[in-house]
Formats: C-alpha cells, structure tokens, sequence
C-alpha cells in the first residue's frame, strides 16, 4: 500500500500528472471574485469564508476523475484487483494521495487567498482547520463517484453531477466554522459535525467505492 | 537460472464453470485441471470467451455457475494492456509490482530485466519505449510477482520473433521450476502444453442476465 502511494504520489509530481492543476484553479477563481463583486472591502470579507470554501471544493472536484481513469486506461487497474491489495485498500491509498496532491496544497495555500478577500484575522486559524478537517472528505467522496463512473467515456460530468450533491454536507458545516470563526462566534457543533461527516466517509466510502470498482471490472 | 516458484500438485481446478461477458453468458460447463509444471493454451474463434474464461479465473468477475478452486494468492494476470506507467522507467515500474506482491525488489527486478533483454532500457521512461518492448516490460512483471499459475491473454502480441523465443525460453523455465501457466495465444510457442478448445464450451441459450447490473448502468 506505501508502495501503492509512493507511485502515485511520484506519478502527480511527473510531468503530465495534475499537480498544481487544482491549486492554479483555486488561485484564479478566488482572484476572479473580488472583479465580479467589485472592491467592497466589507461585502468581501463577509463572503470570504464561503468563496474560499467553494473555490477549494470546485478545484477538488476538477481532479476527481484522475483518480481511477488513468490506471483503467492502460490496464493498471484489473493487475492491481489481481495483485494481493484488498481493493478497498486501494481505493482509500488513492483517496489519500488525491488529497495530498489537492486537498492538502490548497488548505496551504487557503490563507494567502484569504488576505486578498480581506478575510478578518480570527478566521484564518479556523479556515485553515476546516479545511484540513473537510478536504479528505471531498477526496473520498470523490474517489467513490469515480470509482462509479470509471468505465466510462468522457465520465467526467456525470462524474461531478454525483459528487456535488454528496459535497453539500460538507461544504455546509465547513464554510459554517470558517464564517463562524471570522466573526468571532461560538463554532463547537459546525466543527464536530464536519469532523464527523469526514470520518465517517472515511470509514464508509472505500467499501462503497470498491464495490463499484469490482462491478466495473466484470 | 533458478526461480523460486513453489506449488503443490494440482494448482487450478474448474467444474462446470460457466462465465459471461456484459451480462451474455458466453462459456458454458468447462471443466479444465491443472497441474505443477503445466502450461495450458485456450483455443478457439475470437470471441468465444477466451479473455472472459481468463478474467473470471483470476478472480476478476464472477462465475455465473460451477466451481472453481484455486489459491487466489498463487495466481497472476496479464490481460491485452501492460498497465506500465509511460512516466515512470523500466525499473521504477517492476519495482512498484514487486513491492505491491511482497518480493524483494532489488533481486527479483534484476532477474526479470535481464530474462526479458531489457538491460540498457531500466532508466528509459517507459512510454519511450516501442510496443513490443513495453510487451515485454508487461511480461517481465510476471517473474517479479513470484506467483505459481501465469494467466496470459494473448502475450506475444507486438513481440517480434526473437522476442517470442526469449518469452518461450521464460515460459519453460517457469514450468520447469514447477509453476503452471494458462495462455490465449494463437501463436505455437513451442513447448509443451495441453490445448483446450472453448469452441467446444460455447454457451447454448442466453442464460438469465444479472438485471441489476443491466438497470443500474
């Protein structure tokens, strides 16, 4: 399984692999918001929270399909079902070096964003906290919608069509604690639901998402 | 050069398996057993269900009926596409295969480089490689999984002469140290082996289709 990572984490760095696709995304759409709402400094900081949010959660989902489709294309795929991996092994190992090659970086990279949208100072701690907290959910989420629709050409629309309404949850009580945390409000109920809704995919979706995989595969 | 590949005597065993392709049963009450040291060719027309009968014996689908009696952990697959990663080189691919199946990689890697005439290839990104040497990196694969029973669908496609006597070489080695090997080839490789023809085996009826699979996509 660390080899299973080491490969994949090697394959993101490589030319061609994706890595920083998600992270340049984020940066342009968040730039992009203050030209569309105009240089109000309180509406943005009032909105910092959620566009953040929502910008991290597009930029996930732009390297979702990634995750199952190139080792289906040439093969990978049926040898790792035969090699002596548990499948759902090999769909948490994925999800997770999905998360460190998107989720992660843009977690990093979420406050440097936040002083462009004049996000107040108390929020940074706690933007950053759930980020960290409700990124790995987008990533298991996402390895669950593409494990559903790997066989498919072109899958990469139904593929967000399926996770969207998944991520709901998620970005709620996520942007819910960042917003809280920037007005300084209590934040405890948000926080334990979005740090419960991430373990429990965690522990859920790699059963759901092997299972589709080996529907897949027949 | 001496392989480490142990099994017992009777490696593989099928009865009355019948298989399916896309929800159409295609195979049909074949019963197939296989020994140590035994290599068994599948025969017959494309499309008669050589891949499937391959793909539903390493555990990939699932047999619509009948048994089947292997030891998962003693079988290896190798289907029309390598799985070779084109951004990572020679070495970096069957060294990931070798740690995915537990061999030391150093020793096992060095070993099927050189079985497969792949020496002044290991640092080459694999998608410079030609198709036929990418085939043999694919094969190469096999030695380094250190598994008994070698299921091929069609393993000499893109391999020039030469290199289908360097695999035939490989294969007899294999067999010869007492692992066993069930290929779809259209090609005489030149060793002894069984062939089984699936003409034989053909599904008579449309048999029931698997209605949730069919709905669901």
């Amino acid at each position: 399984m660390i080899a299973l990572l080491r490969r994949d984490l090697t394959l993101a760095v490589r030319a061609g692999g994706g890595f920083g696709l998600g992270l340049a995304f984020f940066l342009v759409v968040v730039i992009l918001v203050p030209f569309a709402v105009g240089p109000d400094t309180e509406i943005l900081a009032r909105i910092a929270p959620g566009v953040l949010w929502l910008g991290a959660l597009l930029a996930c989902l732009l390297s979702l399909d990634r995750i199952f489709a190139l080792d289906w294309e040439d093969g990978s795929m049926d040898l790792l079902a035969t090699a002596p991996l548990p499948l759902e092994g090999v769909v948490a190992v994925k999800a997770l070096s999905h998360w460190l090659t998107t989720g992660l970086p843009l977690t990093l990279a979420a406050p440097v964003l936040g002083v462009l949208l004049n996000l107040p100072t108390p929020g940074f701690a706690w933007l950053v906290l759930s980020l960290a907290l409700g990124t790995p959910a987008l990533s298991i989420i996402g390895a669950f919608g593409a494990a559903l629709t790997v066989g498919l050409k072109r899958g990469g629309l139904l593929l967000s069509l399926l996770v969207l309404p998944l991520y709901v949850p998620t970005l709620i009580f996520g942007a819910e604690v960042a917003r809280r945390g920037s007005e300084g409000l209590e934040l405890g109920s948000p926080l334990a639901f979005l740090a419960g809704i991430s373990l429990g995919v965690a522990a859920l979706m790699p059963y759901a998402a092997a299972a589709a995989l080996r529907v897949n595969l027949r | 050069m001496s392989q480490t590949v142990t099994a017992p005597a009777a490696v593989m065993a099928a009865s009355g398996l019948a298989c399916a392709r896309g929800g159409i049963a295609v195979l049909d009450r074949i019963d197939l057993e296989l020994a140590a040291g035994e290599a068994l060719v599948l025969r017959g027309p494309n499309g008669v269900g050589k891949t499937t009968l391959l793909r539903t014996l390493a555990g990939l689908q699932p047999a619509l009926a009948g048994r089947l009696a292997v030891d998962p952990e003693g079988v290896v697959y190798a289907g029309h596409l390598d799985g070779v990663k084109a951004m990572l080189t020679v070495t970096e691919n069957l060294t990931f295969w070798a740690r995915c199946f537990g061999t030391e990689p150093r020793e096992t890697v060095a070993r099927a480089v050189q079985a497969f005439d792949l020496d002044g290839l290991t640092d080459r990104a694999a998608g410079t490689l030609s198709a036929g040497q990418k085939r043999r990196l694919g094969l190469a694969r096999l030695l380094v999984t250190g598994r008994a029973i070698w299921l091929l669908d069609e393993p000499t496609v893109s391999l020039d002469t030469a290199s289908v006597a360097l695999f035939a070489a490989v294969m007899r080695r294999h067999l010869a140290a007492g692992g066993a090997a069930i290929l779809a080839t259209h090609l005489d490789l030149g060793i002894p082996a069984r062939s089984l023809d699936l003409s034989a085996f053909k599904a008579r009826a449309l048999i029931e289709h698997d209605d949730f699979n069919e709905a669901f996509l």
